[in-house]
């Protein structure tokens, strides 16, 4: 159990890095805080079925928290992306920001696209458009520095380095072959 | 073969459970206290005494007590365990003080011998983990600051009864001094042991059990666990510990697929467990223990408020959230029962049963209510 005697923490600084704090909750779950900016405690509770909870701090009583969302697996994935992605993808963002001409961007393998269940090799990808396929996302786990033999899947997500044009033509080569 | 006697009554009495669970959800309260008054009106002395059906409810009664602590053991990791030993030891040691003592000293005050006062004693100490969690979940109190706190008593309580249901089984059946050492240490080897199994070999086991089937699944898994408590009865242990350990031992996706499968079991035979408790108490006795039991009823509720304060406090939360700790702790339930019932059952001190009865009976509504009170007040303020 941590111990929180110290009055609470400033609203942090926009450079600083935000510390995610982990709270087991034995026989639930755990529970995954962080302070927002503007100074509300925000936590997620990852139930052991699954179910997670989004819930904020009140304002009235910073040690209670309204609850205010109750996602399943499906829900949680589609927040996450409407968020724009992992703190990862954040950083590879900023990292994007300071090469010019280099573009990395996320692109999705759609359910019938000709190469769900084909290999990277297949695509051609390095080949037709100039494009490095850096990472495959896929669900929570991620394979960093794929070689050509790894499998794509419906709904993979590829994180992709390229110039902002080739990265537009290996869109379309995902979708039509 | 049974006649047709036999499924009328049990099912009239499944049936009244069913009404009583719903009108509990209802009201937001567990529906453990119906149950209780359920089995008081059908026991003995009671309004309609049940004929055929009771043979198959106290049997039902031995499966519930399993697998109510067997679930309990699923929703936790040995590494659980340790971590709430390791970091919740000064306030589950407070929690111990605090509420033990109120009913050990009452049961010395009315004139009972010490084995029976420490009973009281685990009756007055233990709160219900099955209402917390449930009222926890309930009122959205998951992501509050003081839930860790709240969650790290309840499991310490939960060890501690694991300590303390062998012990006294092995007083309740009496014997010499060295024998009893000798089975205390037999007792202490026994559930060290499956913790050992638990934290080093849960995976090789849980992935042992698994098979695609359902069916062969929840068999084996049944099969497994009647025997660990049977074999935990018969050194003493006490079925209840045996069935608790086992559940810590399965983890991962073993132990999600047994609470999948166990739940709607759990729930029909705990209904038989608190039902039958209900039926060993004679109606007619619970008066005569109505103003001890709701003296230390308050008295119980006071020194849970009292822990949960300061352990709140403790870990840097606000006056708010102490209260809300203190008021989510007051529910006791099941395992009050559990413990007092090992006592009835080896016929110890004839008023133990309805003292704990109507101590759980209290204790058991006012708790979840007047935490949906203290949240109603709560949530009414911050909107102002």
């Amino acid at each position: 159990m941590r111990r929180r005697g110290a009055p609470r923490p400033e609203p942090r600084d926009d450079d600083a890095r935000t510390v995610v704090s982990e709270t087991p909750l034995p026989g639930v779950g755990i529970r995954f805080e962080f302070q927002t900016a503007s100074g509300r405690r925000v936590a997620v509770i990852h139930h052991r079925s699954g179910r997670k909870e989004l819930t904020v701090d009140d304002v009235r009583d910073p040690d209670a928290s309204r609850d205010i969302l109750s996602l399943d697996e499906q829900d949680s994935r589609t927040l996450a992306e409407l968020l724009g992605g992992s703190q990862i993808a954040r950083e590879l963002d900023q990292l994007q920001q300071r090469i010019s001409g280099l573009g990395i961007d996320w692109l999705r393998v759609q359910e019938g696209s000709p190469f769900a269940g084909g290999t990277i090799g297949d695509t051609q990808a390095r080949t037709r458009t100039g494009v490095s396929i850096v990472a495959v996302l896929r669900g929570d786990d991620a394979v960093p520095a794929p070689g050509p033999e790894q499998v794509l899947q419906a709904e993979d997500t590829l994180v992709v380095v390229g110039t902002p044009r080739g990265i537009e033509e290996l869109a379309v080569l995902l979708r039509t072959g | 073969m049974h006649g047709p006697l036999f499924l009328l009554e049990l099912g009239g009495v499944v049936l009244l459970l069913a009404v009583l669970s719903r009108i509990a959800g209802r009201f937001g309260f567990s529906p453990i206290p119906l149950y209780l008054l359920a089995g008081l009106a059908f026991g003995e002395g009671g309004v309609i005494p049940l004929v055929t059906a009771e043979a198959f409810v106290e049997s039902g009664a031995t499966i519930g007590l399993v697998l109510l602590l067997f679930s309990l053991g699923l929703e936790y990791s040995a590494q659980d365990l340790v971590r709430s030993l390791r970091d919740g030891a000064a306030v589950g040691g407070v929690d111990i003080v605090l509420n033990a003592i109120p009913g050990f000293l009452a049961g010395l005050l009315l004139g009972w011998d010490v084995l029976a006062a420490t009973v009281l004693g685990g009756v007055t100490y233990i709160s219900s983990s099955g209402v917390v969690a449930r009222i926890l979940d309930e009122l959205g109190w998951m992501g509050n600051r003081e839930t860790s706190t709240v969650l790290g008593i309840l499991v310490f309580e939960d060890l501690a009864m694991a300590v303390f249901l062998p012990v006294v089984s092995i007083l309740l059946t009496g014997g010499q001094a060295s024998e009893i050492a000798v089975e205390a240490a037999l007792a202490g080897l026994l559930v060290a042991g499956i913790l050992v199994l638990a934290s080093r070999y849960g995976d090789v086991l849980s992935r042992a059990i698994v098979t695609p089937s359902d069916e062969a699944f929840l068999l084996a898994l049944l099969g497994i666990l009647l025997v660990v408590a049977g074999s935990a009865e018969a050194v003493n242990v006490s079925a209840a510990v045996g069935a608790f350990l086992t559940g810590i031992v399965f983890s991962g996706s073993a132990a999600s697929r047994a609470r999948r499968l166990i739940r709607p079991l759990r729930d029909v035979f705990a209904g038989a467990f608190f039902l039958f408790f209900g039926f060993q108490v004679d109606p007619s006795s619970i008066p005569s223990v109505a103003i001890p039991a709701t003296l230390l009823a308050a008295v119980g509720a006071a020194s849970k408020l009292a822990t949960g304060w300061w352990g709140a406090r403790r870990a840097g939360v606000g006056p708010r959230g102490r209260r809300r700790a203190g008021w989510a702790l007051v529910a006791r339930g099941e395992f009050s029962i559990v413990i007092a019932g090992l006592a009835v059952a080896a016929g110890l001190e004839p008023k133990l049963g309805p003292l704990a009865a109507t101590y759980v009976l209290l204790l058991a509504v006012v708790g979840p209510l007047a935490t949906h009170l203290v949240h109603r007040a709560g949530t009414g303020s911050a909107r102002r």
